[in-house]
């Protein structure tokens, strides 16, 4: 019940108060002096908490590299841990400006939340997770499996439509939180586990005995995350988006946390351009000239933060795969800084 | 000259001022009236600006979504579901599952409440200790946490479907939950009911005419053997003369899982005993105040009438007791299906999971799926008491008669 009342106060608290501010969210955040940032409730190397409280994870760091090209501050963000369920009346309602939240894109959700999907941070897909006890190899020996799985994601209507697919059949038990559904699942209540690939190296770390379970290698879907913003500010859109391409442009550009310094000073055009030193791209945006060296300064290029809270710098070890840069073999391209 | 006697002036404007306003007068009036209009502004104000500002957001809203596709599947649906059925399905199969735990909830709770008073109310110092001990342990700790307990207990308890405890290879009880047989149609099914009902109706009617001549004339009939005969006789006559009415499906072990028979899963069994033991702590306490309430005088000229306790309870001081009773207990009724909703933390696919849950994220219209879910709720609340006053009312003719 309590889910309820507050997904009912997040619904109607905006439209009760009439929504006249949304237009100027650049605005409204320098006002507060601080982003409101949308993150998942505890999903180690997308956005979790430690025990001092501090947020770390790929998703988190998109919200710092925003508020580090506003305030020139990355620790000037206001992280608000929402469900799956509750995170777009969050968005919706104005809680929070920006939902950086591993939350899948999808046409449904562009157009019918009145939201924009900013880009992608990480390009997912869901898999499943068994214990290695069952010496199942493969998803398609799952045929009447049950499987846990947490309500109000893509992940059901994944799952609904991989087993109808393939002519199997199965049981679903779906809960409320992930803890709840990993609970369950190391309880023996279901023999499979699903979420996203990500999702299941995260959790697996969570498990008791993390080397009795084996992810299995079928990824039955594409599951591209990325950061969220309201429909109507566009400002405020291209502010995030561009945030999303800076970090890749600086790896492209071999732009380091450590190194920005020094490649500011540059003479070559691209360099001259993303640094601010020539034309005033930055003002474009509604920010200020040093934007770009303000965010590689605050997180480093999108590389090191893959490395650092998902890839080899990380407990999580998930190659780059898909999230390579496009030269090198992955999707992650950014329009040119011009 | 005739005297003629005077009439009254007609009044008219009093006779509408008290037919408008009652005692206030016009003051009374004016105020109904704006008060009413203030509320209607206020209403319509409100849903237009809801209005206004989804559209203006581009937020898809209305209740066209309940004629798409759902695409999700739900572990326990007593009508037939699939992916491929609309929303508006979903809604029902939730109700269906919230209606379920709240009724076998409310039946359970009642008997144990009912149980538990008496025996806190037993003159034997040990039963009516442990009654109270029970009442307040169970109602003084967080429900959400009971239902957890039971959850994580009976799953930790039981073992793996291969190593499944069975009765006679046919019930299996593993952490998938308890299955049983499950009865298949065959064509005896319909003599079998019709036997079966006609021997009920004539049981029925055996009593009234028992009663009666109890009432009227004094006599004792004894119609037990009769009932009985009746019940088991017919319908056995039936099964002799058309064949077995159902055929049992046994479940096999095939995979992960049995198939074929039927499932209590885990999540309902979890539910429907937290719901059913927290409400009964409840019940408890208020059917003790109510015999409580029942002057002791009565009880006692029932026993000096030489009739036995439990009679004396059953014929004298509950009927009594019940006018009490009813209603709070009507309240715990209705607490315990609004509790039923806690369901989504244990994974039951009741109407605020699988409804307010998955259709609300997978749609995102937040504010149409609340406001099904609250009309339901209500709905539900609404039609319990409607119930309950109903029995109150009857109850309340035949004492006062």
């Amino acid at each position: 019940m309590k889910r309820v009342t507050l997904a009912l106060t997040l619904a109607l608290a905006p439209v009760l108060a009439s929504v006249g501010a949304q237009a100027e969210t650049l605005k409204t955040v320098k006002d507060r002096g601080m982003l409101a940032c949308g993150v998942s409730q505890g999903l180690p190397g997308f956005s979790s908490p430690d025990d001092k409280g501090n947020w770390t994870g790929i998703d988190v760091d998109v919200c710092r590299a925003i508020a580090a090209a506003i305030f020139n501050d990355p620790t000037k963000v206001k992280y608000v841990p929402l469900s799956a369920k509750d995170r777009f009346t969050a968005l919706q309602s104005g809680e929070v400006d920006v939902l950086s939240r591993n939350t899948t894109w999808t046409l449904s959700r562009d157009t019918s939340l009145g939201a924009n999907f900013a880009g992608v941070t990480y390009y997912d897909g869901q898999g499943f997770m068994v214990k290695k006890a069952l010496k199942v190899n493969s998803a398609l020996e799952l045929n009447s499996a049950s499987v846990c799985v947490q309500t109000g994601t893509t992940t059901e209507q994944n799952l609904a439509d991989y087993f109808k697919a393939n002519n199997m059949k199965y049981e679903v038990i779906a809960f409320a939180g992930a803890d709840e559904t990993v609970k369950a699942y190391e309880s023996g209540r279901c023999d499979v586990f699903t979420t996203d690939v990500s999702g299941l190296y995260a959790e697996r770390l969570k498990l008791a005995n993390p080397a009795d379970h084996v992810v299995l290698p079928e990824v039955i879907s594409k599951e591209p995350l990325g950061p969220m913003v309201r429909h109507g500010d566009d400002q405020w859109f291209d502010i995030v988006k561009w945030t999303l391409f800076g970090l890749v442009t600086a790896e492209e550009l071999g732009v380091t946390q450590k190194n920005v310094d020094e490649m500011a000073k540059s003479d070559k055009p691209e360099f001259k351009r993303a640094f601010g030193t020539d034309g005033n791209l930055g003002e474009q945006l509604g920010l200020t000239k040093d934007w770009f060296s303000r965010i590689v300064k605050a997180v480093g290029n999108y590389g090191e933060m893959y490395d650092r809270n998902v890839g080899a710098g990380s407990k999580l070890q998930i190659a780059r795969g898909l999230n390579q840069l496009w030269n090198k073999g992955g999707l992650q391209y950014a329009p040119p800084i011009r | 000259m005739s005297i003629e006697a005077r009439l009254p002036p007609p009044q008219y404007a009093l006779r509408l001022k008290r037919v408008l306003g009652g005692k206030a007068g016009w003051n009374g009036i004016i105020l109904q009236i704006l008060f009413v209009a203030a509320l209607a502004w206020v209403g319509y104000e409100i849903v237009a600006n809801v209005r206004t500002n989804l559209a203006a957001q581009r937020i898809t809203s209305g209740f066209g979504f309940l004629n798409n596709t759902a695409g999700f599947d739900v572990n326990q649906t007593l009508i037939s579901y699939s992916g491929s059925d609309t929303y508006s399905r979903v809604l029902i199969v939730g109700i269906l599952n919230t209606l379920l735990v709240s009724v076998i909830g409310i039946v359970l709770a009642t008997i144990l409440g009912l149980l538990i008073a008496l025996g806190r109310l037993s003159p034997n110092g040990l039963l009516s200790r442990v009654a109270g001990a029970y009442v307040e342990l169970i109602r003084n700790l967080p429900l959400l946490f009971q239902i957890t307990f039971w959850y994580l207990a009976v799953l930790a308890a039981l073992p793996g479907p291969r190593q499944s405890i069975s009765v006679a290879s046919t019930f299996y009880l593993n952490n998938r939950g308890f299955i049983v047989p499950r009865p298949v149609e065959e064509p005896g099914l319909m003599p079998f009911l019709i036997a079966l009902g006609v021997a009920i109706v004539a049981s029925i009617g055996l009593r009234s005419y028992a009663r009666r001549e109890l009432f009227m004339r004094g006599h004792v009939i004894r119609i037990w053997p009769y009932v009985l005969g009746l019940l088991i006789g017919l319908p056995v006559l039936s099964m002799l003369i058309f064949g077995a009415p159902v055929i049992f499906e046994v479940p096999v072990l095939k995979g992960f899982n049995f198939a074929g028979g039927s499932r209590i899963i885990p999540e309902f069994v979890a539910l429907t005993l937290a719901l059913s033991m927290y409400t009964a702590s409840f019940i408890a306490e208020v059917v003790r105040g109510g015999i409580l309430s029942v002057h002791k005088g009565q009880m006692e000229a029932g026993l000096s009438l030489g009739l036995g306790r439990g009679t004396v309870l059953r014929l004298i001081v509950v009927p009594q007791a019940l006018r009490v009773i009813l209603p709070p207990l009507t309240n715990q009724y209705l607490n315990l299906t609004k509790n039923s909703s806690l369901a989504v933390a244990i994974g039951y696919p009741d109407l605020v999971s699988v409804f307010a849950g998955t259709t609300m994220s997978q749609t995102g219209q937040a504010i149409e799926i609340i406001a099904v879910t609250m009309g339901v709720y209500l709905a539900l609340s609404l039609i319990t008491s409607a119930i309950m006053s109903f029995y109150s009312w009857r109850l309340g003719k035949r004492l006062g008669a």
